[in-house]
């Protein structure tokens, strides 16, 4: 064996140096591993990848590779140079859903390890920019018998293509002193009614489930998701004023001037005299930053939620989208809120699904037919808090407007009277 | 294979329960964290209402994880902490204990093992990562090379915590940018518009797809030498590669004309100021693996920069805010140019219509 190793001299310079090597590790499998075929595998990847280092291209072209019953969940590679590495020709990746978090027992690992072992080429990343456990490297005959095992122990595949895409959560209440959510429960609850449209793509384009448990939006969930659930809480942050004394007692007054008060963005803070601290919480955008710097101190309130904002997404094709807030404040306590989330989000998938073009994000189709029209079209009345600041342009048709004054204060009325029973 | 397995239905069951997972006092202690504390670099103690506490360790890996480095991590995991784990969106691994005085056993557990512990509050953490050359197939360079040269370089940001604040770097092999917005972003920038090889587009390409992909309508079907075929519009042509994807002949990857270019400023979070997105500051870097030093001199000179002048808790964006476009691009000596002005949809909203100018 040891006479076919392709000779890989530029990437042989990807072992030198501190940080662990994804080149060494191809070699392991190469080199030490008892079965041939994984060996084999590595020495074309390898071959194949030095080429491409080479005349710096890329040798894998995509085609159709499924499990049985699914339309999605496996992407398909075939070199376009098989003939100098035949080895490794079919290379496809296995896109796994994780649990929300990201969570594994050691136990849970290897037994994946094993399978994957057994069918695939040995290498496995947690885990894709797409949120999914990718198992890369594995031939199309042995891709259902790698599915069908993992699949009896409870991993399932996640999207690719036009539909909705595995979900992405933060660590949040597992570990997050800051989360207002239960993002187990949000991410579970929406991913797992809409498997249907993770296995069989038919909407116009990807659609993407983001959780984060607060404001501080670790999964990046308004940039990149068309559906971003973010925690949040409309009472007020509670002020442990022991630890802001003690936190001043070792950081001085002028580091909280200089680090919190004069840092929050609607300057609704105020250092006091005697060393306590105020917050004018009708004020706070709960933007997060004095509970980051003050985490002992300073706690999100007890009446949580989540804001909803939709619409984000990368370059491709009008540009970069950030959400747009759709729902300031969606209650998640009871069974009954879960189901209003689901319905929500059935009504805007829905909704795309109809009057989205072919390719188009939400976030486009938005933009290309306006906030307002959207709103309508999923029954959302608008809100002022879904705009940094309203119309500036004259040049509109307003002849509705007295009407849509008018439904105004009927549904202000109304609300007032239903919140008075 | 035998028939009845091959058409084995399949249980959909979605994504899985993470709370079997999770480290029981995570799951005890559910939603009920106080506080945390960074003791050291790469380590976080969580602090519960009810007291108990949870100790994790942060662990940077080479992310394309062979069979043998992934049972060495647990291997690890068994030994040295309680067997679980989770993974950062930015592929570390997080060991999770109970007990706080495994933590130093662990820690010189994992760096024997030749493992990096990191990447925790205001350190440069591991890059996210795209696929590039190993697996994907549009790519137009190698992610996991270019974020092991950097990483090498970066190892002694990843392993303090000594930024201002946190710095997430991204990197992307195509301009549909997978690693998405960062701190610091890392992205192929193509030069040229595409070469098509019409022998290929008869077969394969589906015309009106193709030239509905195109984001300035600079694609035509057209006869060539005879045969359905299509061209571009080369003086509209944006070189943004979208073309690529559904229609492989339109060949955008070039060994030479394929660059480099480097963007700050993008924020995730909506601490202090709004999210943000990243903003071009280099370009025409040369692709050049297998280590891509011109990339990686760029970025280290912005992080030196940032750190030397940005204040306790300002992120880039943040501290470009603060000191102005003049003064980055004066500090980091990186040339402005008239690519820096955008003129894509919203570009007058980037334009200084004031005369607030810095002197
Ligand atoms: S988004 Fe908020 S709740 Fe989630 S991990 Fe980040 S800081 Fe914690
Ligand atoms: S969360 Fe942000 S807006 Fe609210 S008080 Fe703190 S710094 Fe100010
Ligand atoms: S950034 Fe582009 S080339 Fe890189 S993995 Fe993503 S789609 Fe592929
Ligand atoms: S590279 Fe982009 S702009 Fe140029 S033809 Fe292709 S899709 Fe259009």
């Amino acid at each position: 064996m040891a006479n076919n190793h392709h000779s890989t001299p530029m990437l042989d310079e990807l072992e030198n140096g501190p940080w662990p090597s994804f080149i060494s590790g191809i070699k392991r499998l190469r080199d030490q591993h008892s079965d041939g075929r994984i060996q084999g595998m590595a020495n074309d990847l390898l071959g194949q990848l030095e080429h491409s280092y080479e005349t710096r291209k890329g040798y894998w072209k995509g085609g159709t590779v499924s499990v049985f019953g699914y339309g999605s969940g496996i992407i398909p590679r075939f070199s376009e140079v098989a003939k100098s590495f035949p080895e490794s020709k079919e290379f496809h990746t296995v896109r796994v859903q994780p649990p929300a978090g990201n969570f594994y027992t050691t136990a849970i690992l290897r037994q994946l390890t094993d399978s994957w072992e057994k069918y695939g080429s040995g290498l496995i990343t947690f885990h894709g920019q797409t949120g999914n456990a990718m198992f890369i490297g594995v031939n199309t005959e042995n891709t259902q018998a790698f599915f069908d095992e993992i699949n009896e122990y409870g991993f399932d595949l996640g999207g690719a293509g036009p539909c909705v895409r595995t979900g992405m959560s933060c660590v949040g209440a597992a570990r997050c002193e800051q989360s207002c959510t239960n993002e187990q429960r949000v991410h579970r609850t929406l991913m797992n009614r809409f498997t249907d449209d993770v296995h069989r793509p038919s909407l116009p384009y990807k659609f993407k489930f983001k959780v984060s448990g607060c404001p501080n939006d670790c999964v990046n969930a308004i940039e990149r998701s068309d559906f971003a659930v973010i925690g949040t809480w409309r009472d007020e942050i509670k002020v442990d004023q022991a630890e802001v004394k003690a936190f001043i007692a070792k950081k001085g007054r002028d580091y909280v001037i200089d680090n919190v008060t004069t840092r929050c963005p609607t300057g609704c803070m105020t250092l006091n005299a005697d060393d306590t601290l105020d917050i004018d919480n009708k004020n706070c955008v709960r933007c997060m930053h004095c509970l980051n710097v003050m985490n002992k101190a300073l706690s999100p309130g007890d009446d949580k939620g989540v804001s909803i904002l939709v619409g984000g997404k990368r370059t491709l094709k009008i540009g970069d989208l950030m959400g747009t807030v759709i729902v300031p404040f969606f209650k998640l306590d009871t069974d009954q809120d879960y189901k209003d989330l689901v319905t929500l989000a059935e009504t805007i998938i829905e909704f795309w699904a109809e009057n989205g073009l072919e390719h188009e994000r939400c976030g486009e189709m938005i933009e290309r037919i306006g906030l307002a029209n959207f709103l309508e079209g999923i029954g959302i009345e608008p809100d002022p808090n879904m705009v940094i600041h309203p119309r500036q342009s004259s040049y509109v048709r307003m002849d509705g407007f007295e009407d849509a004054a008018e439904q105004f204060y009927r549904r202000k009325m109304e609300e007032k009277q239903a919140a008075a029973g | 294979m035998s028939q009845a397995q091959a058409l084995r239905p399949p249980i959909e069951s979605g994504c899985p329960d993470g709370f079997q997972y999770m480290h029981p006092v995570m799951r005890r202690n559910f939603g009920m964290w106080k506080f945390h504390e960074h003791t050291r670099p790469g380590v976080l103690r969580h602090v519960s209402e009810f007291g108990e506490e949870i100790w994790t360790v942060k662990v940077g890996t080479q992310r394309i994880l062979d069979v043998f480095t992934l049972r060495k991590l647990c291997d690890l995991g068994d030994q040295y902490a309680d067997g679980y784990v989770r993974f950062t969106i930015r592929s570390n691994i997080e060991y999770m204990l109970a007990d706080g005085s495994k933590v130093e056993p662990l820690i010189k557990a994992v760096e024997d093992a030749g493992f990096i512990v990191g990447g925790t509050a205001n350190s440069v953490t591991m890059i996210s990562h795209t696929q590039g050359w190993l697996h994907c197939d549009i790519p137009g360079t190698d992610a996991s090379g270019v974020v092991k040269s950097m990483m090498d370089e970066l190892i002694d940001e990843f392993r303090a915590h000594d930024m201002p604040n946190r710095v997430h770097i991204t990197t992307s092999c195509c301009q549909i940018n997978c690693g998405g917005q960062g701190d610091i972003a890392i992205n192929v920038q193509h030069t040229k518009p595409p070469k098509i090889n019409h022998d290929l587009v008869a077969n394969v390409c589906e015309r009106p797809s193709v030239v509905a992909r195109c984001p300035v309508a600079a694609i035509r079907p057209a006869l060539v030498n005879g045969k359905p075929s299509l061209e571009v519009d080369e003086k509209k042509c944006i070189c943004c590669g979208a073309c690529f994807p559904p229609c492989p002949p339109m060949q955008i990857n070039d060994a030479e004309h394929s660059k480099l270019s480097i963007w700050v400023g993008g924020n995730h979070s909506n601490a202090r100021g709004r999210p943000t997105f990243q903003k071009l500051v280099a370009s025409g870097i040369p692709n050049n693996p297998p280590r891509w030093p011109e990339a990686t001199a760029i970025v280290k000179n912005i992080l030196k920069t940032y750190k030397e002048d940005a204040k306790d808790w300002e992120r880039i964006n943040d501290w470009i805010e603060r000191i102005g476009w003049p003064a980055f691009f004066e500090k980091t000596g990186l040339p402005f140019t008239r690519y820096h002005v955008d003129n894509w949809r919203g570009a007058r909203n980037s334009l200084n219509a004031s005369t607030h100018i810095r002197f």
